[in-house]
C-alpha cells in the first residue's frame, strides 16, 4: 500500500521536476487521447511539438506565431502568478483581457483618423486601465463586503462578454464596415498600429511589455519586501498579519496588477495580432494563462518557458486541425490533462511516497496470530 | 498479581520514519485503578495512548484486554471493548450543540431527543452539569471538556483514558472532575491519567509509568514519592533553575487604559476595559484559561488589532491605533502562541521567517529591497544564540521541533532589543531544558530594562519568572497583585473571575 | 414594446424549469461544501453531464438513460477532483479550475457530432385533471419528472444532513476534520463520495439543461450556470432550502430577462443577458456584508486539505 508522507522540508528537486514530467505523461495521455479519435499518436504529438518550430514546411509560418501567441499568455500568467502566490484568485483574467481590449480601441477610435504619435501610449494606458478598473471590481468587493473574489472575477467574464457583443455589432461597429459586426480595423490606421519590431520574428510590443513584466515580477518577488509579504500572506495569512501585512492593501494590489496586465495583453492583441473588435474577439488566453502559471510553478522564469510551452500547443494544434483534421477542441482537452497532471504531481514536491506493509486495515476480526512484528 | 488486570500492555513499539516513538512500553492497568501515565512533552504518551484507542498501530507488541487479546483497528473498536478517551486538544464541533457533539462520538446514539434527556440526567448525577441544547462553540473550556467527559460516560466504559485533562481548568475546576473521577473509581471503573503535573497525580493516582523518550523509565506509587523524585525520573537530569537579579524597576512603558474590543470571530472572545501598566525591568505574568482572551490580548498588543488611539500606550507615546511594525519601530515586540502559522510560516526557511517581523529592526531591507545575506545573518545570530538545534537558516520552519522553533521565534524577538516584549504561551509544548533557556532569557531581558508580559496558562511558570500576576476572564483582566506571596487558593479564585479588590490594596 | 405579451402563468411554470439545473448543481456542491471541500469545477462536472446525456440519450432515443448516464458522467469526472484533492492533496481551488477547464475541451470534443440533433422528448407527467386545474395546474402540475425529483433532492438532503447520523458525520467532518479524525472516522471517505455525489448532481443538472430546457447541444452551453451554482451555495448560507428559494429567484430573473428580450424591451439584448450574472454579483455581496452569520454557517474545514499523520 502507497503512503503519503509529509517532507520536513519541500524538495526542490521535485519543484523543478514535476513540470517537466507532467508535460511528458500529458504527451503520453494526450497521445491515447489522439489515438482514440483514430489519429496516429505519434504524427499528431509530432506536428504539435515538433513541426511547428523545425519542420521546414511549416516553421516559416509557425515560428513568430509563437511569440504571438506567447506574449499576451506570458503577460496574463504572470501578473495572475503574483496573486495565486498571495493567495488570491483572480480567475477572471480572460474578462479583463477583453475591457482593457476595448478601452484600448475607443481610445484609438477617438483619434481615428488623426496620426499622432501619442494615439499608441494613450492605447497603452487605456488599455491598462481598463483592465485594472474591472480586476478593481472584485478586489474593492472583497475588501468592503468579503465577496469571494473567484466568483465575481469570473462571473465579471461573462459580463464582460456581453458587454464586447455590444460593441462589436454596436456602438463600436464600424460605419463604414456594410453593417457586419466589429469595429474599425486599429491595426491599419497606423498610429494606433501595434507592428511587428523585427520582421517574420513576431515580436511585437506586447512581447515586449511580457518580458518587462517578467523582470518586474522576479524582482518584485525575490528581492522586495512586497513580494515577500505577498508569499507569506499566501502561505499563512495569519503571520502576515502579524508581520504588519494589511490584508485589503494586499488584495487590491494583486488583483490590480493582474488586472492591468491582463488589460495591457488586451490592448496589444487588439490594436495588433486580432486587428480589430469582434463577437469572438477573445480566444481564452486569460483561462489558458491560469495553466500557464501554474506550470510555470508562479516563478516569472518558469511562466515563461510554460508560456512558450503552450503557446506552441496552440500553433500545433491548429496544424494538427490542419493536417489530421484532429478537432481543436482536442487541444483544449489537452491543456486540461496538463493541468490536471501537474497538479497531481505536485504532491511530490511536499510528500514521500512509501510503500508500507499492506495492513490488514478492514479485516473485519483480527486473530492473536497475525500479529505484525 | 492475583488478578487479571484490565489492560495489559507487552512490549508495544510505535516508530515513525527518523523517530522511535514508542519502544517496548510493557506495563498494567487493574480494575478500578487510577493509572498514572508520566512524562515530559515528547515522551511518546500520546502515542501510547492513540495505540490503546485504535487511532495507531503498533509495529511490535500486544495488548491483553482481561487476558483476551486486543488489538484495535479502529477508534470504534476500541469504544466497542470499553475504552474511552478524552482528548487533550478536544475532538469537539464549533458550530454544533452538545447532543450532536456527543452522539459523534457514539457509534449507535439514540434519537436526538432521547440523548438530549440522557445528557442531562448523567451530567447532573456526576456533578458537571451541561446543557445538551448549546452551541460547544459558546462554551468555557472547562465546559467543553465536560462535553468530552459526558461523551464517554455514556457508552458505559470501563477503561477511560484522560489526556491532560487539567491543562485548560482552574484549580476550582480540578477540584470538581477529580471528585468525579474519584466517584467513577468508586464504581469499579479504572482510569489512565496522563499528565506532567506531580502533584496532581500524588492526589489522585495509585501507580503511576514514567515514560521518557518512548521508554518506561520507571514505575512508581506517587504517594509514597515526593514530586521532586519523580520529576527526576521524568526528566532525566537535573534541571537548571532560573536565576533573576532583583532589578529596581524603571519607567512605565507600557501602559494600557480601558482597551476593549469586539470579539474577532464567531466564537471569539471580547476585551473588556483592560488595564495594564508595566514597567521597565519589571515582568507582568497573565494567567488564565484557555480561550479567555489571551489571543485577542496579544493581537491588541502587537498592533493586529487596532484600538483607540490613547488605549495603549508605548512609553508614553499612544499606539493603540497603529499596527504591527509601527509599533515594532518604537520597541513593543510580541511572539504569539501558536509557533506555526502565525509567529512563523511552516513552509518558510528560518532566514525568511527572521525577516518576518525583523526587517526593519534589524535593517534587513534598504529602501524596499531585502538584503537575503544580512538576514541569513540575522537567522544564524538567533540559531547560535538561543541554541537552536538546526542544520542551517535555510531549514524550513515546520521542520524543526516545537521547542527549538519556539527558541527561535522568541530569540527573533529578543535580538532586535525590545523595550517591551509580549509573550503567551511561551514554553507551551516544549521540552523542560528548552523552556528553562526560554524563562531565563525573559528574565535577563527585563533585568536588562525591558518590560516584560508572560501570558501563559501554566501557572508555574508565571509564578517563577513574574513579579506580578493578573488573571485574564472571560476577557477582563484582574487588578494586578505582586507574586509574593500569592497562594494557589488565592490565583484560583482570580482565574474564576472572582475579583475581591478589596484585598489587594492590603 | 408589449410587456402584455408575458404571461406571468407560463412565467413561474417556465422558471422552475430554467431553476432546476443550477438548483441540481447547487444542492450537490452544498453537500461538498458541507463535507469541508471546495470544489469550483461545478460548471466542468455540469457540462461534462450535458454532454454525455445529451450523447446517450440521442443514442439510445431514451431521455431518462441519457439522464443516468449523466449522473455517471458527473460523477466519474468528479473522482478526478477527488483523486486530485483527497488523495494527492492538491490545492481545491486549482483542481476545480482544471476541472472545469478539462470539462469544457472535453465537452466540446465529444459533442462535436452532436451539434444540431434534436433530442428525444422528456415528456411532461400528466396528474389527468390536477393538470387541467386553471393557473395551478400550470405551474405546479405541468412539469417533467426532474422537476419534483429536483425537489426530493432537497428534501432528501435537508432530511439527511440534519436529522440522521450520517449527515452529522458528514458536516462533523466538514466543520473540523482533525476531530473527526480523532473520534475515527474516514475524514477522506466521506468527502470523496460527498464529492461524487455533488459531481453526479451536477451532471444531471448539465443534461437537464441540453435535454429539456434548451434542449440542444451546443458548445459551451452551460453558460456560467456552474458558477451561480457555486454562489447560491453561498447565497443559501449552506442551506437546502435557502438553495430552493435562491434558485427559484435566479430561474425567476433568467426567464424574466428572456421574456423582456422576446417583448422587445428597449433594453440592447447583451445588456439583458448580463443581467443574472450581475445579479448574482450583487447577491453575493449583500450575503458576504452580513458576517456574523455568515461565518457561523460556512463550514469550517471549507478547502482545507487534510493529512492524517501516522
Amino acid at each position: 500500500m502507497l503512503r503519503l508522507e509529509k517532507r520536513p522540508n519541500p524538495s526542490q528537486f521535485w519543484n523543478y521536476a514535476t513540470p517537466v514530467v507532467a508535460v511528458l505523461l500529458t504527451m503520453v495521455a494526450g497521445g491515447i487521447l489522439f489515438w482514440v479519435l483514430g489519429k496516429n499518436p505519434f504524427e499528431a504529438i509530432k506536428l504539435i511539438f515538433w513541426d511547428p518550430l523545425f519542420s521546414e514546411q511549416f516553421a516559416a509560418y509557425s515560428r513568430p506565431q509563437l511569440l504571438i501567441k506567447a506574449g499576451p499568455l506570458i503577460l496574463i500568467a504572470v501578473g495572475l502568478a503574483i496573486g495565486f502566490r498571495a493567495g488570491i484568485w483572480n480567475i477572471g483574467a480572460e474578462g479583463q483581457y477583453i475591457i482593457g481590449a476595448l478601452c484600448a480601441a475607443q481610445m484609438a477610435l477617438w483619434f481615428y483618423p488623426a496620426e499622432l504619435w501619442i494615439v499608441f501610449p494613450l492605447m497603452i494606458l487605456a488599455g491598462a486601465f481598463g483592465g485594472w478598473l474591472w480586476a478593481m471590481i472584485p478586489a474593492v468587493l472583497k475588501t468592503r463586503f468579503n465577496t469571494n473574489e473567484i466568483l465575481v472575477s469570473l462571473l465579471l467574464v461573462y459580463v464582460a462578454e456581453k458587454i464586447l457583443a455590444a460593441a462589436a455589432t454596436g456602438f463600436m461597429r464600424n460605419p463604414e464596415g456594410s453593417g457586419f459586426p466589429g469595429s474599425r480595423n486599429i491595426f491599419n490606421y497606423s498610429a494606433a498600429s501595434n507592428q511587428e519590431l523585427i520582421a517574420n520574428s513576431g515580436l511585437h510590443w506586447g512581447v515586449v511589455a511580457a518580458f518587462i513584466a517578467v523582470i518586474f515580477a522576479y524582482v518584485l518577488l525575490h528581492r522586495h519586501l512586497l513580494g515577500f509579504h505577498v508569499q507569506l500572506a499566501g502561505q499563512a495569512p495569519r503571520a502576515a498579519k502579524f508581520a504588519g501585512v494589511a490584508p485589503a492593501r494586499l488584495v487590491l494590489l494583486c488583483l490590480g496588477i493582474s488586472g492591468l496586465m491582463a488589460g495591457l495583453a488586451g490592448m496589444f492583441e487588439v490594436a495588433g495580432p486580432a486587428r480589430l473588435i469582434t463577437i469572438d474577439f477573445n480566444s481564452g488566453y486569460g483561462f489558458t494563462a491560469i495553466i500557464v502559471a501554474f506550470l510555470g510553478r508562479l516563478h516569472p522564469i518558469g511562466i515563461v518557458l510554460a508560456g512558450l510551452l503552450l503557446a506552441l500547443t496552440y500553433i500545433g494544434g491548429e496544424l494538427a486541425q490542419f493536417m489530421l483534421n484532429l478537432p481543436s477542441a482536442a487541444i483544449q482537452v489537452f491543456q486540461g490533462m496538463l493541468l490536471f497532471f501537474l497538479l497531481a504531481l505536485d504532491v511530490l514536491s511536499n510528500y514521500r511516497l512509501r510503500l508500507m506493509r499492506p495492513a490488514p486495515v478492514t479485516a473485519p476480526a483480527p486473530k492473536p496470530s497475525t500479529e505484525s512484528v | 498479581m492475583m488478578t487479571t488486570p484490565l489492560l495489559s500492555l507487552q512490549g508495544l513499539t510505535k516508530e515513525y520514519p527518523g523517530v522511535v516513538a514508542n519502544s517496548d512500553v510493557t506495563f498494567d492497568i487493574g480494575e478500578g485503578e487510577v493509572h498514572a501515565l508520566l512524562g515530559e512533552n515528547g515522551a511518546g504518551k500520546s502515542t501510547l495512548v492513540k495505540m490503546i484507542y485504535g487511532l495507531v498501530r503498533p509495529n511490535a507488541g500486544t495488548m491483553r484486554w482481561r487476558g483476551e487479546a486486543y488489538e484495535p483497528h479502529a477508534p470504534a473498536q476500541a469504544r466497542a471493548s470499553g475504552v474511552a478517551m478524552v482528548f487533550q486538544h478536544f475532538s469537539l464541533f464549533d458550530a454544533m450543540d452538545v447532543a450532536e457533539n456527543v452522539a459523534l462520538g457514539m457509534d449507535n446514539p439514540p434519537p436526538i431527543r432521547e440523548l438530549a434527556a440522557k445528557i442531562t440526567e448523567v451530567s447532573n448525577n456526576y456533578g458537571l452539569p451541561l446543557d445538551p441544547d448549546r452551541m460547544v462553540g459558546d462554551l468555557s473550556a472547562g465546559e467543553r471538556q465536560r462535553v468530552e467527559i459526558i461523551r464517554c460516560l455514556l457508552q458505559d466504559p470501563q477503561l477511560l483514558i484522560m489526556d491532560e485533562p487539567t491543562s485548560v481548568l482552574t484549580p476550582q475546576e480540578v477540584d470538581i472532575l477529580f471528585r468525579t473521577l474519584r466517584q467513577l473509581r468508586a464504581e469499579g471503573k479504572s482510569i489512565l491519567y496522563i499528565s506532567h503535573k506531580l502533584e496532581e497525580i500524588r492526589a489522585l493516582c495509585e501507580n503511576a509509568t514514567v515514560l521518557r523518550l518512548g521508554k518506561v523509565v520507571g514505575k512508581a506509587d506517587p504517594r509514597q514519592e515526593s514530586a521532586r523524585s519523580l520529576a527526576e525520573m521524568m526528566v532525566g537530569q537535573v534541571l537548571h533553575q532560573p536565576s533573576r537579579e532583583a532589578a529596581a524597576p524603571g519607567k512605565t512603558l507600557l501602559e494600557v487604559t480601558n482597551l476593549s474590543l469586539p470579539p474577532q470571530s464567531a466564537f471569539g472572545t471580547s476585551l473588556k476595559e483592560i488595564n495594564i501598566t508595566v514597567r521597565a525591568g519589571e515582568i507582568l505574568g497573565i494567567g488564565g484559561v484557555a480561550g479567555n482572551g489571551q489571543d485577542e490580548l496579544l493581537g491588541a498588543l502587537s498592533g493586529e488589532m487596532r484600538s483607540a488611539r490613547e488605549a495603549v500606550r508605548m512609553a508614553g507615546e499612544p499606539v493603540g491605533h497603529i499596527g504591527p511594525t509601527a509599533r515594532r519601530a518604537l520597541g513593543l515586540l510580541c511572539a504569539p502562541e501558536e509557533r506555526l502559522g502565525h509567529a512563523a510560516a511552516p513552509d518558510m526557511s528560518l532566514s525568511e521567517n527572521a525577516l518576518l517581523t525583523g526587517a526593519y529592526r534589524e535593517r534587513l531591507v534598504k529602501r524596499g529591497f531585502v538584503n537575503w545575506g544580512k538576514t541569513r545573518k540575522f537567522a544564524e545570530r538567533v540559531i547560535e544564540t538561543f541554541d537552536v538545534r538546526t542544520p542551517g537558516a535555510h531549514v524550513a520552519a515546520r521542520a524543526l521541533s516545537g521547542g527549538n522553533l519556539q527558541k527561535f521565534v522568541i530569540g527573533r524577538e529578543i535580538m532586535q532589543r525590545p523595550s517591551v516584549l509580549v509573550v503567551n504561551q511561551p514554553t507551551w509544548g516544549v521540552d523542560a531544558s528548552a523552556a528553562a533557556a526560554i524563562r531565563q532569557a525573559l528574565l535577563d531581558l527585563a533585568a536588562a530594562g525591558a518590560a516584560v508580559v508572560v501570558i501563559s496558562q501554566d501557572l508555574d511558570e508565571i509564578l517563577e519568572v513574574a513579579d506580578s500576576f493578573a488573571a485574564l476572564n472571560a476577557g477582563r483582566l484582574s487588578a494586578p497583585r505582586p507574586v509574593q506571596g500569592l497562594t494557589m487558593d488565592q490565583i484560583g479564585l482570580l482565574l474564576g473571575g472572582a475579583e475581591g479588590d478589596s484585598d489587594a490594596a492590603a | 414594446m408589449d410587456l402584455s405579451s408575458i404571461n406571468p402563468v407560463v412565467l413561474i411554470a417556465s422558471l422552475m424549469v430554467a431553476a432546476t439545473p443550477i438548483l441540481l448543481a447547487a444542492i450537490g456542491e452544498l453537500v461538498v461544501e458541507k463535507s469541508g471541500v471546495l470544489n469550483l469545477g461545478v460548471e466542468g462536472m455540469m457540462i461534462v453531464g450535458a454532454v454525455s446525456g445529451f450523447a446517450i440519450a440521442v443514442t439510445t432515443q431514451n431521455p431518462y438513460l441519457g439522464m443516468l448516464a449523466a449522473i455517471v458522467a458527473g460523477a466519474l469526472v468528479a473522482l478526478i477532483f477527488a483523486a486530485l484533492t483527497q488523495l494527492l492533496m492538491a490545492n481545491q481551488v486549482a483542481s476545480g479550475l482544471a476541472l472545469t477547464l478539462f470539462g469544457l475541451g472535453f465537452s466540446a470534443l465529444v459533442g462535436q457530432n452532436y451539434v444540431g440533433i434534436v433530442p428525444p422528448r422528456t415528456p411532461k407527467l400528466d396528474f389527468g385533471p390536477l393538470t387541467d386545474l386553471p393557473v395551478v395546474g400550470r405551474i405546479i402540475f405541468g412539469h417533467d419528472i426532474l422537476v419534483y425529483i429536483s425537489l426530493l433532492i432537497v428534501a432528501a438532503t435537508w432530511f439527511w444532513l440534519n436529522k440522521t447520523q450520517g449527515g452529522r458525520v458528514l458536516r462533523a467532518v466538514g466543520e473540523n476534520h482533525d476531530s473527526a479524525h480523532a473520534l475515527g472516522y474516514k475524514v477522506t471517505r466521506v468527502r470523496i463520495l460527498a464529492i461524487m455525489f455533488g459531481g453526479a448532481c451536477a451532471g444531471l443538472g448539465g443534461a437537464y439543461l441540453s435535454l429539456v430546457r434548451v434542449p440542444s447541444w451546443t458548445e459551451g452551453m452551460t453558460a456560467g450556470a456552474g458558477w451561480i451554482a457555486l454562489a447560491l451555495v453561498v447565497f443559501a448560507s449552506w442551506r437546502p432550502w435557502r438553495v430552493l428559494a435562491g434558485a427559484y429567484l435566479f430561474g425567476g430573473i433568467m426567464v424574466l430577462q428572456l421574456n423582456l428580450q422576446a417583448a422587445g424591451f428597449r433594453i440592447p439584448v447583451e445588456y439583458l443577458s448580463m443581467s443574472p450574472y450581475l445579479i448574482t454579483i450583487v447577491v453575493l455581496v449583500i450575503m458576504s456584508s452580513s458576517r456574523g452569520r455568515r461565518s457561523m454557517a460556512a463550514p469550517g474545514s471549507l478547502g482545507r486539505s487534510f493529512h492524517a499523520a501516522g
